[in-house]
Parts: structure tokens; sequence; C-alpha cells
């Protein structure tokens, strides 16, 4: 069977395959944040995952690090399978996976020089050519930041900081856990951009994880929308983004406000996400879906890659 | 120059003033003392006067001498105490934090059973099994001294362990020791320094009690417990027992004062509170 979305000219970088993580926390429900994913990243190919908070987007970027115990399912980085980071030291074969994570101002130590802890990625990429500051200069950044702290710097500056550290490593796979969400409008795009840029030139795939469908459109060859633990539509960005087959992709996209003048204020999707530890039986999507069948709650669609009823591949 | 806000306090000034003037007296204690504090030479029991300004004890020695010679000993003794407390326990703490698991288990648990004696006591015991010396006193202090340090270690790498720096390090290829030294270790020395500060009161209290005892310190070197000790035998020569023991008064206070001032300096939420009554 062929995936007719997936980029076929290029070989498959990481795999995910019907992954399961569930959190556990003594005394409350198990919470299934990821209920049966798969999504698969070409070398050099950059794929955005969108979906609401909550939907386990960044559970799922974590347990692609080994940073969250994987239930069921399996992960693959180039025919290496991701194991969970211990007390070991990491495989050194995954080390070609690299993350960007949300808050900038916990992502560098505050107590380090900025050059040093780039060092450290240069020193993880065995690359013994380039220093520090020329990796602030691949950032946009000017070159004497090296010498200083994190607390100098605005957030922007220290997520792009955070680029260069995981760039340094050579990865062949970057991870963007939210990169930009917490920064200012002006510095999202630029952020987003930036990432984009660095990863292509130097041959790496991009997992860029937001909730903000606008800008991964700007920066995406594909993108995966999820809702509630599963991916619910996989496709080319123009295709998503022109022609959303899954409803909820439809209402993530009419949700975005449309700065034509008019006026008009976005739909907006009635209803919360359930909560993932009691998710509603067939569809996860029907309580909130306004073209639901009676199909849709019984039984769950789980094809792709328009993972609804409507769309039921012949 | 101009002093922190936080450190321009009433408290903070007369604690400086008072550790630094210890510290000055132990270093030149042998300058400054009129007498030589073993010495058994002047008339017994000698009220303070003229020549013996904090009069002299029961075998004719003289007590300023002596508080100062005493300076030497119980000063550097609990620093290096708190020092040693500090780097057991903050070591077994951070393992235990970072560890987890079994390590977690282990080290808490024996922390736990220290933390379950009066602490006077148990440093007594542990005083009384190894023979009463002075640097028997300083090891038992140091097991009943060390989980405190522990306890507050491994809560704080608990709280650093799981954030977003420390997990890039982890996933550049740190090894568990390395990310402890380079992420972890020096994002908690903080509250640790201020923990330490305050215990040198606390210590130097506890190093006298067991010289004071009789477990610690022999006859005739003159450390500030047992001269407190060899006090309260001649209870109505008061000056005796007074001296050595506004020694200790002072030591420890102005050791606890640095401590507040330092908790605050670096407490932001204390730090605006401070502004508002600043000098």
């Amino acid at each position: 069977m062929t995936d007719p979305t997936a980029v076929t000219e290029r070989a498959t970088l990481l795999s995910v395959d019907d992954l399961v993580v569930e959190h556990r926390t003594p005394g409350r429900p198990l919470v299934r944040a990821v209920a049966g994913a798969s999504l698969s990243v070409a070398e050099g190919e950059v794929v955005g995952l969108v979906g609401e908070s909550g939907c386990g987007k960044s559970t799922l970027a974590r347990a692609v690090c080994g940073l969250n115990p994987v239930t069921s399912g399996s992960i693959t980085f180039g025919g290496h399978p991701v194991t969970p980071l211990g007390l070991r030291r990491r495989n050194p074969a995954l080390s070609g996976i690299q993350m960007v994570f949300q808050d900038p101002y916990s992502s560098l130590n505050p107590r380090r020089r900025v050059g040093a802890q780039i060092a450290d990625g240069l020193r993880t990429g065995r690359d013994t050519t380039s220093s520090p500051a020329d990796l602030l200069e691949r950032v946009g950044l000017p070159r004497d930041f090296a010498g200083r702290h994190p607390h100098e710097f605005s957030g922007g500056q220290r997520q792009r900081i955070a680029i260069a550290r995981a760039l340094a490593a050579r990865p062949s796979l970057l991870i963007g856990d939210e990169p930009i969400s917490a920064l200012d409008a002006s510095a999202q795009a630029q952020v987003a951009r930036l990432m984009r840029d660095l990863a292509v030139s130097s041959g790496a795939g991009l997992l860029f994880i937001s909730h903000d469908l606008s800008v991964v459109r700007l920066i995406a060859d594909r993108i995966a929308v999820m809702y509630l633990g599963k991916i619910v539509e996989v496709g080319r960005t123009e295709e998503v983004w022109n022609d959303p087959r899954h409803p909820y992709t439809r209402a993530l996209l009419g949700a975005i406000p449309a700065p034509d003048g008019a006026g008009v204020l976005p739909a907006e999707l009635p209803g919360d996400v359930p909560d993932p530890a009691a998710p509603p039986p067939g569809c996860r999507f029907h309580p909130r879906c306004p073209v639901a069948m009676d199909v849709c709650r019984e039984r769950e669609p789980d094809f792709g890659p328009v993972a609804c009823w409507l769309h039921e591949p012949a | 120059m101009k002093l922190p806000q936080a450190w321009r306090q009433p408290l903070a000034i007369v604690g400086g003033v008072v550790a630094v003037a210890w510290l000055v007296i132990a270093v030149a204690a042998p300058l400054l003392a009129p007498h030589d504090p073993l010495a058994q030479d002047l008339p017994r029991l000698a009220p303070p006067g003229p020549g013996h300004w904090f009069g002299t004890d029961q075998l004719g020695r003289d007590i300023l001498s002596r508080v100062m010679y005493g300076a030497r000993l119980s000063i550097p003794l609990t620093l290096l105490l708190v020092a040693l407390s500090v780097l057991v326990g903050g070591l077994l703490g951070a393992c235990a934090g970072y560890f987890g698991k079994w390590a977690d288990e282990t080290i808490m648990r024996f922390a736990d059973l220290v933390f379950a004696f009066p602490t006077v006591i148990l440093a007594m015991v542990v005083a009384a099994a190894l023979g009463a010396s002075l640097a028997n006193a300083v090891l038992a202090v140091l097991v009943v001294a060390w989980p405190a340090y522990a306890r507050v270690t491994r809560g704080l790498v608990l709280g650093v362990r799981e954030r977003e720096f420390v997990i890039s390090g982890r996933l550049l290829g740190f090894s568990a020791w390395r990310s402890l030294r380079v992420d972890v270790l020096p994002n908690i020395t903080g509250p640790i320094l201020v923990l330490a500060t305050l215990d040198i009161g606390t210590a130097l209290l506890l190093l006298s009690g067991l010289s004071f005892l009789g477990l610690g310190a022999k006859p005739p070197s003159p450390e500030w417990g047992a001269m407190v000790a060899s006090g309260v035998e001649v209870f109505d020569s008061w000056w005796v027992a007074t001296f050595p023991g506004l020694a200790i008064l002072t030591v420890v206070l102005a050791f606890n004062f640095l401590g507040d001032t330092l908790r605050d300096a670096l407490d932001p939420r204390t730090a605006r509170a401070i502004k508002e009554r600043a000098l």
C-alpha cells in the first residue's frame, strides 16, 4: 500500500507507527496523550504538526526524542529504533535528532555563556571546523554574543541561540516543539522561517509543531493535523490549506482571522477538546463535528490520509 | 563603594562587622592577646580589671587571651564542618534527586533515619562512641548535619532536572554526571549557600555544646564550650563562663544575620520588601 501524500522520491528519515503514549499519574485516570498516531518525515522534508493545546503534539515530539516512554507502536529514525533516554548517555545514532523547545527562558543554561553551550553542540556533531560564533552568524546574531550570558537576550534571540546549539550538532532531523509560540508576533514568522531555511540548507528534516496553522503554512512541505492523540489529516501544504477535507481541519482554518478589512469574525469551533482520559466512542471528533453521521458515533475511522468517514478510501 | 540594597540593612551591617571582627581576631590572636592562653601565672579567679580585662579562671589563666585563641579553634572548625556537610549532603542529595529510584530511596531513608533522632542526642552518641576529641566532635556533628543539605539539594535538583536546558544537554549526549555537574548543580548553588551560612551558627552551637559536655575539646585547649563548662564549676565568678558564652553568642548571631541577608538578597520576592525599608 502506498501513501499518496508521502513524498516518495526521498528516503524516509523518521517513521512513527501507530504510536501510543500514556501518562500515568498515581491516583488519576490513565491519560492516552497519543492514541495510535502514525507520521513520517523524509530526509530534508519540512512537516508541520498542528492541533489545539492538549492534543498530544508535544508528547509525540518528546517521544520521538526518547523523552517519553512508549506504550505501544514504534518510532524508527534512520533505521534505528528510538529508545527511551534513561540515565545512560544517549545512543550516538540518535543524536541526529535535536529539539528546540517552547520556552526560550528555560531552554538555555542561565549560568553558562552561550558560546560554551553552542560548543557542546559542535562537540556532539564532531564539528571541528566551525566555531560558536560561526553558528551565531548563521542564525543571524552578532558573533560577539558568544561571550555573553542568556539573561542578556530577548526571547527571540534566545530561541535563535537554541536553534544554533541544536544545529551545531549537525542533526538530520530537527524538531521544533512550539518554538515560536512564546515569541511576540513580529518574531514568530522570522524564527519559523529561519528554522526552515537552516534545516533545509543543511539537508535536515524538520518536524515543526505549532498550534498556528497560518505560520506552519509558510514553512511546511506537508501538514499533519492532530486531534486528541490522533493524526486526522495529512497532506501537502497547499492541498490542506486550499482544500481541507477533515471537518476538524476546516474548523481550524475557519478560526484563522482574515486581515482583509471586512471585519468578519473568524468562525468558532463549538465545544472543548474532550478529556483524553475518557475519549468519546467512535470518531473522536464527532461531538464537535458539524457533519457527524451515525457511523461516526459507533466506529473509529482508523485509516489515512484523512481519518473521516466522509473520506473513507475505496 | 556602594553596597547592594539588600546589604544596606542594620542587621546585615552588624552581622558583617562582627563576623569580620572575629575573623581578624582568629587570624591575629597571637598579636592581640595580652597573655599566653595556657600560662597559669596570674592570680586565680581575679575579676575583670586592668591587666586582665575579662578576669582570670581558676588556674590563673587570662580569659581574654583564651577567648581570642578560642576563635582560632572554633571558627575554622565550624567553617570546615559546614563545608563538609555541604559537600557530603549536597552530593548525596544531588544523586538522590538526579538518579532517583533506588539511589533516592537508599539515600533519603538514611537521611530520614538521622532526622528521626534529636540532633544533640545523636551527635552526643556518635561523639561518645568515637571518643572525646575535637576532630571526633566535628565528625559527630557532620553525621547529624548532612541530611538537611541532602534534602534541600534533592528538592532543588528535582526542580531543575526537567528544565529544558538540562534536557537539551542530555539530547546532545551529555552523560548523567556531566549533566549534573554542568547544567544542574550551578543552578542550585544560591539556596544551598544561604542554608550553609545560616547553618554556621547552629554548627558552632552544636560543636561547642559537645565540648561543653566534655565530648569535644580536651583541657587545656581554650575551646569556648569547654571554657563555659569550667565556668559552671565556679558559679560565683561570673566572668569565667560569661565571656566565652558571649563569644559563641556573637558569632552565632553574626552568621545568622548574614544568612538572613543573603537569603533576602537572593530571593526576589523579599527583595522588594527590603527596598521599602532599606536605609
